[in-house]
């Protein structure tokens, strides 16, 4: 059963090797010329490819490896890359960061350009705050519409954009509400009456009694910011409760919230994450959406 | 069935030395638990405590009742543990392919699949989960049950160490259950394919030393001169892993507690991590289920392997090279690149070493082609080592940077790794299974080979769907994330490139749905065979005995 | 001659065939020779990871917060390692160094991009984005497919727990000091309290960093009382990629190619 002589398949009319396991016997068939050929290939190109590129370690004590006579980095080729791709967009980068966004967009080519760069950082960056297209979610606005916490110039926008809104930054735009409720500034019922007198500037359904219990307290708490009629204030930020927009939604317990708490949304600077003329750019894309001014 | 040898006396010396290593076992566990810092820690050691306990406890009632001669009989195989190990294989199968549809469906439709208090069902949690179950728990049972199976018949002598080969299963089980309950509680080293935490790592450490052990002491009492192909495939896959779980696995726990910080950092864990990672690929997913093809397909289509010398050299090739490949998982990344050019030009070079195997397989059937129609379970095991092919030629192609620039971090990784796993690994181990059952039972033929052709297709619909909707989606999202508008602007957010794939999600989740169908008839097939049922069926008589002629 | 070379790979490779041993032996140093090329010199050529300044090991309370992101497997779906592409560079920023993840132990690189990369999102949102996001991704992103973990938000981090912790790494070589590991539940404490006196652990921690700016004390959940998970996971995210000051990294020295 072991090391018998050899014998031939009948069908491949092969020898076998003489092995026997369990049945099972070998051919003793050559490898096939296709195999080694496509091998030998294979590792031929291997060694030209450590020629050319970086291969091989240094053995200890020393301090490099074969560097490849192509003197091939990844890192000098992105900065390439990168620069390559920088200076195909300068001719529009540079004119859009020379002149003022409002000029800027007179042009429709730069329009373009503009349009094109500020959609692209718009929907990696914005997108999943203001979502997509800009529609806004609840705390974060829309910025599709024609109502402005902060401004709707193109000027006002990007310097929302360079420094943020309560985000730290050196030149935030910052404007607390202060926390009625959860500080002790005002007693529940007070804020209690306060949601219905806020619904009332709106126009929507609220308790008479209430409201007038309120009147004197908001001339007293909240004119400072949201104006004697409720218009709000663009320079505060403070938002405008005539509206029928909302930035935390209209619904009596989501206003309660607003005064209780305050809300303080952060909108983050991008002074740091994005080049000048992206915030540019983006400024003009925002802009575009439909409410700029 | 092998011949008579000296029977060995009553003594029985390996039940004694496994019940103390139990005992040992329990000890550790109870002081670990008595001082563990955290609660899955203690969890795990009274899981610990309470196998050892039943362990000694089975130990003892089966000592008590068995005739001391007939323990170990060496003039019989030990058939009895590969009977568990198809359980355990098929059990572990399901397990692993229904959280991989979970996993599908959770990509595909979260808000029906998420629950937002339960942590333990989230995508993060199940992955590893997954792709544990799959790999070490169906895969490492497959192959310890075939490893056992074939050492045996090749080297003609019944299973060395006594009990051992029982430690090695059921050892191998419990390891699996705290990896698995371990990921569900969060328990994790982040680490693919390592992902079980420092005391789970050590207990497996054990069960391997054991599993190498027993497969080498059968060895050495082979009665046959020489040692078979598919033995040196599985021993150089158990001798690897070993090599490979130690290293990667160095840690220092933080406390008598689940949480350990594995020794190497930022760039030197990545590559030992994927040097690692890649020949789990290699030597248990590859050199694992050669053996298994080495073994299965030569003695189910009653041929001789093909080709002894290209043996020879694809396995010495094959096992060199493999090593040097890993680092094809990061490139650009922050390695230096002349370690990622060592592993893209050896993963070139390992092409034809890896299609020796699919060449010695697919030509050892050369003769016996007829079989491919007349027996389903080759036609199974055939396909499988074509996608072998189709996977070793993928690799590769995706090893090379300009490709992988774009493939990496995509789904196109996802199609290949299932092209390898469900249709290289998930075939050739229903083929054995198909193989194992009827012969341990001692079958005639399968239940029903009606069924095994309702799994074949069924299972290679559902690959096909799976790979090729994961092409789609990689290929997509890897060119949407570097697609540029006229002006040179990105033009595609991420999220957009996340709702593209939906489509193609939802053709995976139906793919992986039909595996797992097709998997369920195999099980069914494979109880009522171990029953000794028979399926009145046409065209069966042919198949089930292929090796007869007709009369004249 | 193909003959002559069958016979001799049939006469010596019998030595294999017919000792166990030898082919053990045989197979561990053909399986080790590529292993240790590679590795071993990632560990003393010097040139493996940059010198740059800024990188500093995690604060008590982000080190809970990477602890919990290895938890919940965040790693399966994000990566955190922007590869030097234009494309990558461009959506995400700086490509990542290797030494901004000398600390990480284990590294956290990921594989796999079902979520976008995480290795610059530092900064790049709010709090209250995170807390809303990480609650419930779908209620911010629709189309999104990130599993919600609402459950962060009522769990307690384990603050004394975190000294072992770092006295793990720091006996992996982690330049934590002596005093870090003994205040870290003090620190972790601190780092949430806006009131404390935060001002010796932030100075600690930008000593070790070599640079100013880098530590955030913050009530990151918004929410009143102890340390959640929460706060953990989000003052983890928020420190993401911000340590080096690449205004001051010379991307273009040669020492610093790759
Ligand atoms: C972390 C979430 C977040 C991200 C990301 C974000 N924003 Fe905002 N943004 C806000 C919040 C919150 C506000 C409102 C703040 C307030 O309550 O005053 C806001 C306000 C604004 C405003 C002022 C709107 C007004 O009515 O005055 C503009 C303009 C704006 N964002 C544009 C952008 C652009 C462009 C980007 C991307 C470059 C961006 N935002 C990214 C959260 C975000
Ligand atoms: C110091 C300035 C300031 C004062 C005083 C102030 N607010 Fe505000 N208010 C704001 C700002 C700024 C916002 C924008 C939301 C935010 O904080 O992010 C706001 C938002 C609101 C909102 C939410 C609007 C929406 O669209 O969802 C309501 C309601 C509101 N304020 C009501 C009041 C009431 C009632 C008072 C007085 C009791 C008051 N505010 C006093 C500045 C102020
Ligand atoms: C199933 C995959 C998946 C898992 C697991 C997952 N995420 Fe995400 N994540 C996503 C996807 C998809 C997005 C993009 C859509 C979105 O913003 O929700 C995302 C987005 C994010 C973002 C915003 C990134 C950016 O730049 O816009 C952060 C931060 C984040 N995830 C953190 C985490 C953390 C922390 C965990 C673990 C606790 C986690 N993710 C687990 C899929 C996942
Ligand atoms: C010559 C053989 C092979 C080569 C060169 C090869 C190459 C590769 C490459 C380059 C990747 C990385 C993709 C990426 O992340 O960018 C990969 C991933 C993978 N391959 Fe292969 N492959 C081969 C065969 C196989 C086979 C046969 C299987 C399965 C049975 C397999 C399973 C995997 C798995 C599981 C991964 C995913 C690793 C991860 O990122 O988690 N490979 N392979
Ligand atoms: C019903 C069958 C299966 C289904 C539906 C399925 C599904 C999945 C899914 C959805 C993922 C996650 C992909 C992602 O993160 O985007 C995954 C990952 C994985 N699966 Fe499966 N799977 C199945 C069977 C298998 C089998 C049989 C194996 C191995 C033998 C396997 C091995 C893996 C591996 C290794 C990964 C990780 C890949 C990587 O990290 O690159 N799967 N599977
Ligand atoms: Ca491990
Ligand atoms: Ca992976
Ligand atoms: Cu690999």
């Amino acid at each position: 059963m072991t090391d018998r002589s050899p014998e031939v398949d009948d069908h491949s009319g092969t020898e076998t090797t003489g092995h026997e396991w369990d049945g099972i016997k070998e051919l003793n068939t050559p490898l096939p010329r296709w195999w080694r050929f496509i091998f030998w290939g294979t590792v031929i190109w291997s060694v030209v490819y450590w020629i050319l590129m970086p291969a091989w370690p240094g053995l200890p004590g020393m301090s490099g490896y074969t560097p490849g006579v192509r003197g091939h980095s990844d890192r000098a080729n992105v900065a390439a890359d990168l620069s390559a791709a920088q200076a195909s967009r300068a001719e529009f980068s540079q004119v859009l960061l020379a002149r003022s966004a409002t000029d800027a967009v007179r042009d429709p080519q730069l329009l373009q350009f503009a349009l094109a760069f500020g959609e692209s950082i718009f929907g990696d960056n914005c997108a999943t705050c203001h979502g997509a297209g800009g529609g806004g979610a609840i705390g974060y606005p829309s910025l599709r519409d024609d109502v402005w916490l902060w401004g709707g110039t193109m000027d006002a926008i990007e310097y929302t954009l360079i420094h943020g809104i309560r985000s730290g930054a050196p030149n935030e735009r910052a404007n607390q509400m202060p926390a009625y409720g959860r500080d002790g500034f005002l007693k529940p019922s007070e804020i209690d009456d306060l949601a219905h007198y806020v619904r009332s500037l709106s126009g929507l359904e609220a308790d008479r009694q209430a409201v007038a219990r309120a009147a004197p307290i908001y001339q007293r708490e909240c004119v400072d910011c949201h104006g004697a009629e409720g218009r709000g204030d663009q320079t505060r930020g403070a938002p405008n409760l005539t509206d029928a927009e909302w930035l935390y939604g209209g619904d009596y317990a989501q206003v309660r919230t607003s005064i209780y708490e305050a809300r303080a949304g952060v909108m983050p600077n991008w002074d740091k994450r994005l080049d000048p003329a992206a915030i540019r750019a983006v400024s003009i894309y925002v802009h575009s959406l439909g409410g700029g001014e | 069935m092998g011949a008579n040898e000296q029977v060995r006396s009553s003594g029985d010396p390996s039940s004694w030395a496994v019940a103390i290593t139990l005992a040992v076992m329990a000890a550790i566990g109870l002081v670990a638990a008595a001082n563990a810092h955290d609660l899955a820690f203690a969890t795990h050691m009274w899981m610990v405590v309470a196998a050892a306990v039943v362990g000694l406890q089975a130990i003892l009632v089966w000592t008590t009742n068995s005739d001391p001669e007939k323990r170990f009989d060496p003039t019989y195989y030990d058939d009895g543990i590969i009977k568990a190990g198809i359980a355990a294989s098929v059990f572990w199968g399901l397990a692993g392919f229904l959280v991989g549809l979970v996993l599908a469906l959770q990509l595909t439709w979260p808000n029906l699949f998420y629950f937002p208090d339960w942590g333990f069902t989230n995508f993060g949690r199940l992955r590893p989960l997954h792709t544990s179950a799959v790999i070490f728990a169906f895969g490492g049972n497959v192959l310890i049950a075939t490893s056992f199976y074939v050492v045996q018949r090749t080297c003609r002598t019944r299973l060395a160490g006594g009990l051992w080969p029982w430690f090695v299963f059921w050892g191998y089980q419990l390891f699996i259950v705290i990896a698995a309950t371990g990921y569900l509680m969060g328990v994790t080293q982040s680490k693919e394919y390592a992902e079980p935490e420092w005391y789970a790592d050590i207990w497996l450490t054990v069960v391997w030393v054991a599993y190498l052990l027993v497969f080498l002491a059968t060895i050495w009492k082979r009665r046959e001169p020489h040692i078979y192909v598919a033995n040196w495939f599985y021993l150089a896959f158990i001798v690897t892993v070993a090599m490979l779980h130690l290293v990667n696995n160095l840690s220092l726990p933080a406390a008598v507690g689940s949480k350990s910080y594995s020794v190497m950092a930022g760039v030197q864990s990545a590559l030992t991590q994927w040097w690692y990672a890649h020949n789990a690929v290699g030597f248990f997913l590859t050199a694992g289920f050669l053996a298994i093809m080495y073994y299965f397909i030569p003695k189910r289509v009653d041929r001789p392997v093909w080709s002894y010398r290209l043996s020879i050299v694809h396995f010495w090739s094959l096992i060199f090279i493999y090593i040097w490949a890993g680092p094809h998982h990061l490139h650009y990344t922050a390695l230096p690149q002349w370690a990622q050019t060592l592993g893209m030009t050896f993963s070139i070079m390992l092409w034809m070493p890896s299609w020796g195997g699919m060449i010695n397989g697919l030509m050892t059937l050369s003769g016996a082609w007829d079989r491919l129609r007349t027996d389903p379970v080759v036609r199974m095991m055939v396909v499988s080592v074509a996608f072998y092919g189709m996977s070793t030629f993928e690799g590769p192609v995706l090893s090379i940077r300009a490709v992988n620039a774009l493939s990496h971090y995509t789904d196109w990784g996802i199609g290949h790794v299932h092209s390898g796993a469900l249709g290289w690994v998930g075939l050739i181990s229903f083929g054995a299974l198909y193989c194992l059952t009827q012969w341990v039972w001692k079958r005639e033929r399968l239940y029903s080979n009606a069924l095994v052709e309702w799994h074949f297709w069924i299972a290679s619909i559902g690959i096909v769907l799976y790979i090729a909707s994961m092409w789609v989606s990689g290929i997509m999202e890897g060119l949407m994330w570097r697609t540029y508008n006229e002006f040179g602007f990105l033009e595609y957010s991420f999220i957009e490139t996340v709702s593209a794939k939906y489509i193609s999600y939802i053709i995976r989740a139906l793919g992986g749905g039909l595996f797992f169908v097709g998997s369920l008839i195999m099980t069914y097939n494979l109880i009522r065979t171990a029953r000794g049922d028979v399926r009145e069926e046409e065209d069966a008589v042919q198949a089930a005995r292929p090796n007869l002629q007709p009369a004249e | 001659m193909a003959a002559k070379r069958a016979n001799w790979l049939m006469r010596n490779h019998k030595w294999f065939e017919r000792h166990s041993l030898i082919l053990v032996v045989g197979i561990l140093v053909v399986v080790s020779i590529g292993g240790i090329i590679e590795i071993a010199p990632l560990f003393y050529l010097k040139n493996t990871i940059e010198k740059v300044q800024g990188v500093r090991p995690l604060t008590p309370l982000e080190l809970a917060g990477q602890n919990i992101y290895v938890r919940e497997g965040c790693n399966v779906c994000h990566s955190q390692m922007v590869r030097p592409l234009r494309d990558e560079v461009e959506r995400y920023g700086h490509y990542s160094l290797a030494a901004e993840s000398m600390y990480d132990h284990p590294f956290l690189w990921g594989s796999k991009r079902t979520g976008p990369d995480l290795a610059r999102v530092g900064g790049k949102y709010s709090d209250e984005w995170h807390r809303q996001h990480l609650i419930d991704p779908r209620s911010l992103v629709p189309q999104s497919i990130m599993p919600p973990y609402a459950f962060l938000a009522g769990r307690p981090v384990e603050v004394e727990a975190v000294r072992a912790d770092l006295a793990a790494l720091k006996a992996l070589g982690v330049p934590y000091t002596d005093e870090m590991v003994a205040g870290a539940a003090e620190h972790l404490l601190q780092q949430v309290d806006v009131d404390s006196d935060f001002e010796a652990m932030v100075d600690a921690y930008s000593v070790v960093a070599g640079r100013e700016g880098t530590v955030i004390v913050r009530n990151f959940d918004g929410a009143p009382g102890a340390p959640t998970e929460l706060d953990a996971v989000i003052a983890y995210l928020q420190v993401l990629g911000s340590f080096v000051d690449f205004s001051t990294y010379e991307a273009g020295d040669v020492a610093n190619r790759r």
